[in-house]
């Protein structure tokens, strides 16, 4: 067995083998390999014994479970309308100059994927990012690229 | 119409030291299940989701119904834009939380409960599951058959309709399902099931705690009790404040906004919003504009058009797309009012727009495609030049 077919049938053992085990193991996936490759699915599928139609139906309708290969740490900024009043467009332009890549697309060194979110709830200490699942809020450009550095450095 | 000042309430994150929650579990399980539902219906309590479903009456049919199997969930699933106040309720009182689930579990004769937690909170996970395991042991300890599990939601906001959010807990897309069957009959895998928000469960604990009569005392006779409410935008005082119910919204201006307010939008991206000239006649509770406590101020700075158009965007990326009056009507309301903005369609095209969002109200599914209408028709009826020019 391969790794990610390793790691599928661990998954599976933990939180069981019925259909109300699938989104606990899709996001086991996706917490370590930060998507869900083919493989994978294809892994998910024989274990729970459905078919890899139903479980690449089911992860395509998630934001979170992502189907094409994402960057080392993933940041969501925040866009819904109290963030955007507060600025999130330069938060995004401030990302986009740092991580020399725009919205949606992953750094050459597959280090970070930059990416939106709709409401995060924290309009109150808006804007804010997630970076992976760890927040942060009340960002100014400067503050966001911080963030992302020391998380470059963690990931040398 | 009945109404009330501005008050500041604090009772979901007060902590009484002589009736901490597992306190007030023991002191309500001497009561029996019928006792327990009468002092809900008598309080007044409504779903602070939103919807506002008597609370009392939700868990009598759950209770009414024969099941060998039931369940209690915990809608977490706190996604509507401007509101956050669930967030904190589950950061700093989760224990009330959970003595609310284990009440209800006793009322209905549910042995699992289960916490919906939307992902964008998944940073919240590690410390709610230390003190659930707490929680669970304590039940145990006392020998009470009912354990809570926690489920994180991946980023959809539909999930939080609760036939979405079972959908989902149950491994499949989070399409929201017909309606009747309600929960109450038949919910997650099928079986009967409360599902209350997260701040509701805290106040059904409180109700335990203080009796039906205090809660009862705060907020208007259509409105008991408080409410937590988020505030955000052009506000001075941006956080979350509990309020007692059937206020005026010109006194929550007067305490929150920038003196500069030309509008509110109550309730989020759903719900309504309101010009400076209604403030004075419009009422917060459920006789007036209800709220699943999102309050948004904007200032004369603002373009009510770019708040409509983020508002529409929002929904389009967010519907489901499983009915048709929902997925195409979202789409085909941003374009328009975009092709309005440009002169490629006639001021006049905005009444259209309003026939289509009234269609998806009665057409839609479910409440995210029948609320459009909400924001679309109060933001194009009051701020009508700023849509069109």
């Amino acid at each position: 067995m391969t790794n990610t077919e390793n790691f599928v049938h661990e998954l599976a053992e933990k939180h069981g083998r019925t259909r109300n085990a699938l989104m606990p193991i899709l996001q086991g996936v996706v917490a370590r390999e930060k998507y869900l490759s083919e493989e994978a699915m294809i892994a998910v599928a024989r274990e729970l014994d459905i078919s890899a139609a139903d479980v690449y139906g089911t992860a395509t309708f998630y934001t979170f479970l992502d189907t094409v290969p994402r960057g080392r740490n993933v940041v969501r900024v925040c866009k819904t309308i109290s963030c955007h009043m507060h600025n999130k467009d330069e938060i995004i332009r401030a990302l986009e100059e740092q991580l020399k890549c725009k919205v949606g697309e992953t750094t050459s060194d597959k280090k970070f994927t930059l990416l939106t979110a709709n409401c995060l709830g924290w309009c109150h200490k808006g804007p804010v990012m997630l970076v992976n699942d760890d927040v942060y809020p009340e960002l100014t450009p400067q503050k966001a690229i911080e963030i992302i550095q020391e998380y470059n450095r963690k990931s040398n | 119409m009945e109404q009330k000042q501005l008050k500041r309430v604090d009772l979901i994150f007060e902590w009484d030291e002589k009736n901490t929650p597992i306190q007030v579990l023991d002191k309500t399980l001497q009561k029996t299940p019928d006792a327990i539902i009468l002092e809900m219906i008598d309080s007044g309590l409504k779903g602070r989701g939103g919807a506002g479903f008597p609370t009392g009456l939700k868990w009598k049919f759950t209770r009414n119904e024969d099941s060998e199997v039931k369940y209690v969930i915990c809608n977490a699933d706190e996604g509507e834009p401007g509101t956050f106040k669930d967030r904190e309720i589950l950061d700093r009182v989760p224990e009330k939380i959970f003595t609310g689930m284990a009440i209800c579990a006793y009322v209905i004769g549910a042995k699992e409960g289960y916490i919906y937690l939307r992902a964008e909170y998944n940073f919240l996970l590690k410390s709610l599951q230390q003190k659930l395991d707490k929680f669970n042991q304590q039940l145990k300890e006392r020998q009470i058959d009912f354990s809570i599990y926690l489920r994180s939601g991946s980023g959809a906001y539909v999930c939080g309709e609760e036939s979405a959010l079972f959908e989902s807990m149950e491994g499949k897309r989070g399409e929201p399902r017909n309606k009747p069957p309600y929960p109450t009959v038949a919910g997650y895998n099928s079986k009967p099931t409360v599902i209350n928000n997260v701040e509701t469960l805290v106040y059904t604990c409180e109700i335990c705690r203080m009796g039906a009569e205090k809660f009862k005392a705060l907020g208007t006779s259509d409105s008991r009790g408080s409410k937590v409410f988020s505030v955000s935008g052009d506000t001075t005082k941006p956080g979350i404040y509990e309020l007692e119910l059937g206020m005026p919204l010109k006194d929550f201006i007067d305490e929150f906004g920038d003196d500069d307010a030309k509008a509110v939008q109550v309730g989020g991206a759903s719900g309504h919003c309101v010009p400076r000239k209604k403030f004075n006649d419009t009422i917060i509770g459920f006789e007036g504009i209800p709220t699943g406590g999102s309050m948004m101020i904007f200032n004369s700075s603002r373009s009510m058009y770019n708040v409509l158009h983020d508002y529409l965007e929002f929904f389009t990326e967010e519907s489901c797309g499983q009915c048709t009056p929902c997925r195409v009507g979202c789409q085909q309301l941003l374009k328009g009012i975009e092709a309005v903005k440009k002169g490629e369609r006639p001021p006049t095209y905005l009444e259209d727009l309003k026939k289509l969002t009234l269609t998806m109200k009665i057409a839609a599914k479910c409440g995210l495609g029948q609320s459009v209408a909400n924001p679309f028709i109060s933001i194009v009826d009051n701020f009508k030049e700023e849509i069109i020019y």
